[in-house]
């Protein structure tokens, strides 16, 4: 057999996928702002989550650079240049049971929670009722629905040991100066088009701070669902470890079925004090859009953390398999001596699907350490890109960065790409990279067979041992989620 | 009759005009050992690699029967969980997917064909102990990945390893003594003896006499230019030994000269 049509047919395997389970429309009373994005819209965005002073001047600000700056076009994948008048930036489930200044429209919802959008969490499995269902016990949720977070769990739980976990927007009511110390501090309003975008038409997102010296018992966790057509997404989050302190905070997300693109544009900031550890850990299946990736969401985010004290720690973990596009660096700023900086991505493209994906570590402090482990999987005709940047400030005397970039290919009309940039100013520096490129190969896939093994189990098989260093970096439940979504989106009948 | 190859035409898919095989018989019945040996690009591995499905390769004429049913029309993996078991002239390396994983999925792939309860991880591991043991592999085995970093001769006592876990109805070795130090050749003959069975057949294809003095085949065939040319038993492989294929292959072709 040539090697066309061996690989077309693994090809034909892979396409047969068309099972984006989670691409279901929930049908609700929404209160959706009309198309179209200029400075009434900002204030109107600030009005309806009644928000005080300074957060509109945070926004009016940003909205006011952003209209000077250009749509960043240089990543590796082919877009149309958006039209942001044609988006809506504000959607939310309508609450029957408050008045309309009801100030973020989401207190204590879990009680008067519009049933359709329980309903949607629930048939995706996020516990938003903080029900003690054994397997979902450990774990606190804030529920994001478009524009709104509708609901956060265990809250009484955590703030026991004062932990604070709600919505951006109640974080902006009850916790003004701690927003206000950190707002903007880790990715300015003015970093970049993106980032400039979300500060000005912020919707939600989640807001978390652990205290010195406490562990949080569970793990926290957001779960964000975007459900209006053309509306955009913009969610704020912001998570603040304090001195001595640990939090595992994980991030879920998913979108209907839909022919028009939409839009996805968060920012997040972190900040490690000394001595604490933060693991950060993403599972993003965003509707990647038809056979063609129409319609798929475009997911343009700005992750960044700053470790602000000595030994302090970050680890950013992230299984990305889903949006049409998707443009994203968690950061780490190594800035207190012997921090680390740890990044384990996972990215898996199909069809048509664009991933430009990376990380950015900044050593500062001396005896600052950093991990880049990537893998990238391409499938059908899609094209994978590691784009990532070390860079070793004069400061930074002693500082170590391992990183190893692995590609792996699943038939030949898919593209794999690595931009490894490294920029060293300090010589103490010790940098090793290693990047390998693989195919999963007939010969593989024959030998499988012949021991009886199915070639979708031998795929997926192939496929998992290849992500393993990842997965193992992943809370154990959102690992086998993850394996999970690589078997869904690698899907195929074999006939 | 356990295997029956009648007239098997075949040639690399897409390449038309380049048969490889052209016209093999063969019968095995249970508990047999059948030698095959034949000079370089005979078609060995080629027969081979048509019983257990690659599809590089187009049948062009021929059936093949196994235990009563039509094997070319069986997928790859059927013909697996049926008791077909190749071992390889070169296995296969699967970075990251560790002997266990790859063995248990096996294992169970072809209990369930059987009928039988899938093994749990404690009874696999106990189960495949055994045959560690028997096969002299290394310890941590089950741990590493699939033959990777492993030596050439490691390859091939893995492939046989794997055989002994599975206990396939009919076993074929494409050429599992090249490449092996005396010592791990004995292990070989000795997996291969441990699993001879009056159900258990095998087709051995090699080029040296030194494995087939330890298994002791019971029927021995000449395969060449696609065909087997000559049968015999064990006193074929002193033969060949003594004075090499040329004289054999003369005498056939003059046979197939005088025919026409
Ligand atoms: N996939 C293939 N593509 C092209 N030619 C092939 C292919 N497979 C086999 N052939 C050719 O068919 C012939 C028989 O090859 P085969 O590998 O079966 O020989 P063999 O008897 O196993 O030889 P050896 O003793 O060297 O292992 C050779 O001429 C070989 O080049
Ligand atoms: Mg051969």
């Amino acid at each position: 057999m040539s090697e066309t049509t061996q690989y077309q047919e693994i090809n034909d395997l892979l396409s047969k996928n068309s099972s984006y389970k989670e691409g279901f429309f929930t049908q609700t009373i929404v209160d959706t702002f009309a198309k179209g994005l200029n400075e009434e819209v900002v204030r109107a965005i600030s009005a309806k989550k009644n928000e005080p002073e300074w957060m509109l001047d945070f926004r009016l600000k940003a909205f006011a650079h952003w209209k000077t700056l250009e749509e960043p076009h240089w990543a590796k994948a082919n877009y149309d240049a958006i039209d942001y008048q044609d988006y809506s930036y504000y959607s939310a489930p309508e609450c029957n049971s408050c008045s309309s200044d009801c100030p973020s429209g989401n207190k204590g919802l879990s009680m008067e929670m519009d049933p359709e959008v329980a309903k949607a969490f629930a048939s995706l499995g996020v516990p938003i009722y903080g029900e003690d269902s054994a397997e979902k016990a450990n774990i606190a949720v804030d529920a994001i629905f478009d524009s709104v977070s509708v609901s956060t769990t265990k809250r009484a739980e955590l703030e026991k040991l004062g932990i604070i976990f709600c919505s951006f927007s109640e974080a902006v009511h009850d916790y003004p100066e701690l927003v206000q110390k950190y707002l903007g501090t880790v990715v300015p309003y003015h970093d970049n088009f993106f980032a400039a975008l979300n500060s000005a038409v912020a919707s939600d997102g989640t807001f978390v701070y652990i205290p010195e010296d406490v562990r949080s018992p569970i793990d926290l966790s957001t779960y964000f669902r975007i459900n209006e057509a053309k509306t955009g997404q913009f969610e704020r989050t912001i998570l603040i470890a304090d001195k001595n302190s640990y939090v595992s905070y994980l991030e879920g997300c998913s979108a209907p079925v839909r022919d028009s693109y939409q839009l996805h544009a968060a920012v997040v900031e972190v900040i490690v004090h000394e001595n604490a550890e933060v693991k950060y850990s993403t599972v993003q299946n965003w509707y990647p859009g038809d056979e063609d990736c129409e319609g798929g969401i475009l997911n343009f985010v700005t992750k960044r953390g700053i470790c602000e004290g000595a030994h302090a720690k970050l680890s950013w973990t992230q299984a990305e398999t889903g949006s049409a596009i998707t443009w994203k660096y968690p950061s780490c700023i190594l800035k207190g001596d012997y921090s680390i900086g740890e990044f384990y991505s996972v990215a898996l493209t199909n069809r048509r699907q664009q991933a430009d994906t990376g990380t950015k570590m900044i050593h500062i402090g001396k005896n600052t350490r950093s991990t880049i482990i990537s893998k990238g999987l391409s499938a059908g005709k899609s094209d994978n890109t590691y784009r990532g940047l070390v860079r070793i400030l004069p400061s930074a005397e002693g500082a170590r960065n391992f990183t190893q970039c692995d590609s792996m290919l699943i038939g030949d009309q898919c593209g794999a790409h690595t931009f490894p940039y490294i920029e060293v100013e300090n010589a103490t520096a010790k940098m090793e990279h290693e990047a390998t490129t693989s195919r999963i190969g007939e010969d593989q896939l024959f030998y499988c067979q012949q021991r009886g093994i199915s070639e979708q189990d031998a795929i997926s098989m192939i496929v998992n041992g290849f992500c393993k260093e990842v997965f193992s970096e992943l809370p154990l439940e959102f690992a086998q989620e993850a394996e999970e979504l690589l078997a869904i989106s690698l899907e195929g009948s074999v006939g | 009759m356990l295997l029956t190859v009648k007239n098997l035409h075949a040639q690399v898919a897409d390449e038309i005009d380049k048969p490889i095989l052209k016209g093999l018989n063969l019968d095995i019945k249970p508990g047999e050992v059948h030698a095959i040996m034949g000079p370089n690009g005979a078609g060995k591995s080629t027969l081979s690699s048509v019983l257990a499905g690659r599809e590089d390769y187009e049948i062009t004429d021929g059936t093949v029967e196994f235990s009563g049913d039509d094997l070319l029309a069986l997928s790859p993996e059927e013909r697996a969980r049926k008791g077909v078991f190749l071992a390889f002239q070169y296995p296969v390396e699967i970075p990251g997917v560790s002997n266990k994983l790859f063995m248990q999925t096996a294992v169970n792939a072809i209990r369930e064909e059987n009928g039988l309860p899938a093994l749990d991880m404690f009874d696999f591991d106990r189960y495949a102990q055994s045959k560690i043991d028997l096969l002299k592999m290394p310890k941590d085995l089950l741990d590493r990945s699939v033959n990777v970093g492993f030596s050439g001769g490691e390859k091939k006592r893995n492939d046989i390893f794997q055989m002994a876990l599975l206990e396939p109805k009919l076993c074929i070795l494409d050429e599992t003594d090249s490449g092996l130090d005396i010592d791990a050749m004995k292990v070989v003959a000795n997996g291969v003896n441990s699993l001879r069975s009056p159900d258990r057949s095998f087709i051995v294809v090699t080029h040296y006499q030194r494995l087939l003095d330890y298994i002791k085949p019971d029927f021995v065939h000449v395969l060449f230019d696609g065909k087997i040319i000559q049968s015999g038993g064990f006193e074929l492989v002193h033969a060949l030994e003594e004075k090499g294929y040329d004289d054999m292959i003369q005498a056939h072709q003059q046979l197939q000269h005088n025919q026409k």
